[in-house]
């Protein structure tokens, strides 16, 4: 093996040494640990860009933990798809790190190795190749995140807390089934093999290995919130510290990943004699989702809340579009997959900023104020200049909202046009089809309403017009995300092509399964 | 028999299980999940096609016929089971008093219902 095969579970590798490091540190020596902690994630983000050029000519790297062969020892793998996600994990992980170091690394004990660790078993779900450690790997993320979820504390994040962990806790329980179920029809938990094992028609009980995958299916749905699954995201993204969530924008594309991955890969419609028969359920799931998503966008009073039903939004679209299952709008969702999270990710560290220094309870009496028609006195404000911070602020906010809502001319417009355009290219298209294109415009549209209602109720009439106190350390991150935002409108191509790629590969895992099977 | 037996268990456990999950105290969810911990272990263990009088382990160098062998595979899944859910519910623990520190109360909503 050379030093460049090792580059594989260097994602794995390097955030829990950061992790582990950052543990023994003193918690005195704060600024030592932040160091360390954004050293690690900036050079996890060197390996991401590494790792995404190496799979770029579609070649599929596959690392033998232990040096086991293959069906028998634990894979890692990087095809397109691991190393775009681990690249969206590490950027996502830089900037809520960067966001911390001016308030919320002190807000608690152990943040950096919180996130580290969080990123570790991202990373590593997003590598694995293997069922079982899929499931340890999700465990650890997991744990991060309650943890995380709970960072700053306080009575409304431990209320929260306590849904999160009690659903995801039941939800990892129903993980554990279906890998059993699977275990016991196809006596193998290696991804490759099964999937080979499913489309020679060698799996032993074919009712039992669906039944497994059913079961495996909700677990990893109810992790990527989908509706009926979805009521303790809201309140746990909305009441977790801003660095924490914009994290979490990335915990339920994990779900959305890992749906996508088994989907295609062991429970393909495509290569099994008969369409997979949870395919129109998660079609149906997957609307429901964005569809609630959209009337609780609509329906939110204060920002926190917004930012997480725009998660439900942004999970809803990828589901449903991954379950309608043509190479060409996977494609097109995983690039509108990249653009939300990031657009996401900012949005959340965005509202903290905004939302500072504001009376507590500012956000009912401006609905209250609202619904009863109550007008300021309007004549005061008159002639009083927005001060820079706030007009910085606002720009940002209007990025978001253009970006979720999807209008031109940022990356969230080209991600739903290229899946409208897959949804309409066919020649004949379904009832099915119609109804997810309106569901994809009508939600664009609430989420402008929305926004634009919070916009102008925070930065032109908020009843309490203190400028917020922001650092430059805060608001650069928001500022890196936009930009990366900017950056994969203008490089829509390459990313989209390259997307593409990663979603035509999943649809025919050939390379991928012979990769990690052949390998001796 | 022995059958019957394990899958009544697993039943059982799993049953009481879910009610206690669905329950309004946090205790009870915490034991509820603990019980829910132990099925689920269970049946990952029996799902394992489980054999009797066979050893898991090849001996060195000799080229053996598997089929002959117990498969070692399941008790590894379920000890890292095991081990994971005993890390979680404890953290649930600590969270679960937290909760009643804050609150006052321990329903899992932090206020007692009108």
């Amino acid at each position: 093996m050379t030093a460049q095969d090792h580059l594989a579970i260097l994602p794995i590798v390097l955030p829990l040494a950061a992790g582990a490091i950052t543990l023994i540190v003193d918690e005195r020596r704060l600024a030592l640990k932040a160091a360390i902690s954004l050293v690690a994630s900036v050079l996890l983000v060197a390996v991401g860009i590494v790792l995404a050029g190496l799979t770029g000519d579609s070649s599929v790297i596959v690392y033998r933990v232990g040096d086991w062969a293959a069906p028998f020892g634990i894979v890692l793998v990087v095809d397109r798809l691991s190393a775009a996600m681990v690249l969206l994990a590490a950027v996502l992980g830089f900037a809520s790190l960067t966001f911390s170091l001016a308030r919320w690394q002190r807000a608690g004990p152990r943040f950096h190795t919180l996130v580290q660790f969080l990123l570790m078993g991202v990373n590593g779900a997003f590598l694995t190749g293997d069922l079982f450690n899929l499931f340890v790997f999700f465990e650890v993320f997991l744990t991060a995140s309650y943890a995380l979820a709970l960072h700053g504390s306080g009575e409304p994040r431990v209320r929260a807390s306590l849904h999160y962990i009690t659903v995801n806790l039941a939800a990892s329980l129903l993980f554990l089934i279906g890998v059993s179920l699977i275990y016991a029809a196809a006596g193998t938990l290696n991804m490759a093999d099964l999937a080979r094992q499913w489309r020679e028609g060698a799996v032993a009980h074919r009712a039992l290995y669906e039944t497994g995958g059913a079961i495996l299916g909700i677990a990893f749905l109810a992790k990527a919130g989908m509706w009926p699954l979805c009521f303790w995201l809201p309140g746990a993204y909305a009441a977790a510290s801003a660095p924490a969530a914009a994290l979490f924008a990335v915990l339920s594309k994990v779900g959305v990943y890992a749906i996508l991955r088994i989907g295609t890969l062991f429970l393909g419609a495509d290569v099994a004699a008969s369409p997979s028969p949870g395919t129109p359920w998660l079609v149906l799931a997957g609307m429901g989702t964005l569809a609630y998503g959209t009337l609780g966008v609509l329906a939110s009073q204060n920002l926190p809340r917004l930012a997480s039903y725009s998660v439900l939004v942004s999970s809803g679209t990828l589901l449903a579009a991954i379950a309608i299952g043509n190479a060409a709008l996977t494609g097109a969702a995983l690039y509108y997959l990249v653009v939300s999270a990031v657009a996401l990710s900012a949005f959340f560290l965005l509202v903290e900023l905004v939302d500072r220094g504001r009376r507590p309870g500012a956000d009912m009496l401006a609905v209250t104020a609202e619904a009863f028609g109550a007008e300021g006195d309007d004549e005061d404000d008159i002639g009083e200049s927005i001060q820079a911070p706030t007009a910085l602020l606002g720009l940002a906010f209007a990025a978001c909202a253009i970006m979720m809502a999807g209008l031109p001319p940022l990356a969230g417009f080209i991600g739903k046009f290229a899946m409208l355009h897959a949804l309409l290219e066919s020649e004949t298209v379904s009832i099915t089809s119609w109804t997810l294109v309106a569901l994809l415009i009508v939600s664009g549209f609430t989420t402008i309403i929305a926004m634009a209602r919070a916009g102008v109720r925070r930065f032109w009439a908020s009843p309490d017009a203190s400028v917020p106190h922001v650092l430059v350390v805060e608001f650069a991150p928001v500022v890196l995300l936009l930009a990366l935002c900017v950056a994969l409108t203008v490089e829509a191509g390459p990313l989209a092509r390259y997307l593409d790629a990663a979603a035509q590969a999943l649809h025919a895992p050939d390379r991928y399964v012979d990769g990690v099977l052949s390998k001796r | 028999m022995n059958e019957l037996v394990v899958s009544a268990a697993i039943g059982v456990l799993t049953g009481s299980g879910m009610w206690l999950l669905l329950r309004p105290r946090t205790f009870q969810v915490a034991i509820g999940l603990s019980l829910l911990s132990y099925a689920v272990n269970l049946f990952i263990f029996v799902m394992g096609r489980l054999r009797t009088g066979a050893a898991p382990v090849v001996p060195a160098g000799a080229a053996a016929d598997p089929s002959l062998y117990a498969d070692p595979l399941p008790q590894a899944l379920v000890l890292t089971a095991i081990v994971i859910s005993f890390a979680t519910t404890a953290l649930l623990l600590v969270v679960l008093l937290a909760s009643r520190g804050s609150s006052g109360t321990d329903h899992v909503d932090g206020s007692e219902p009108d």
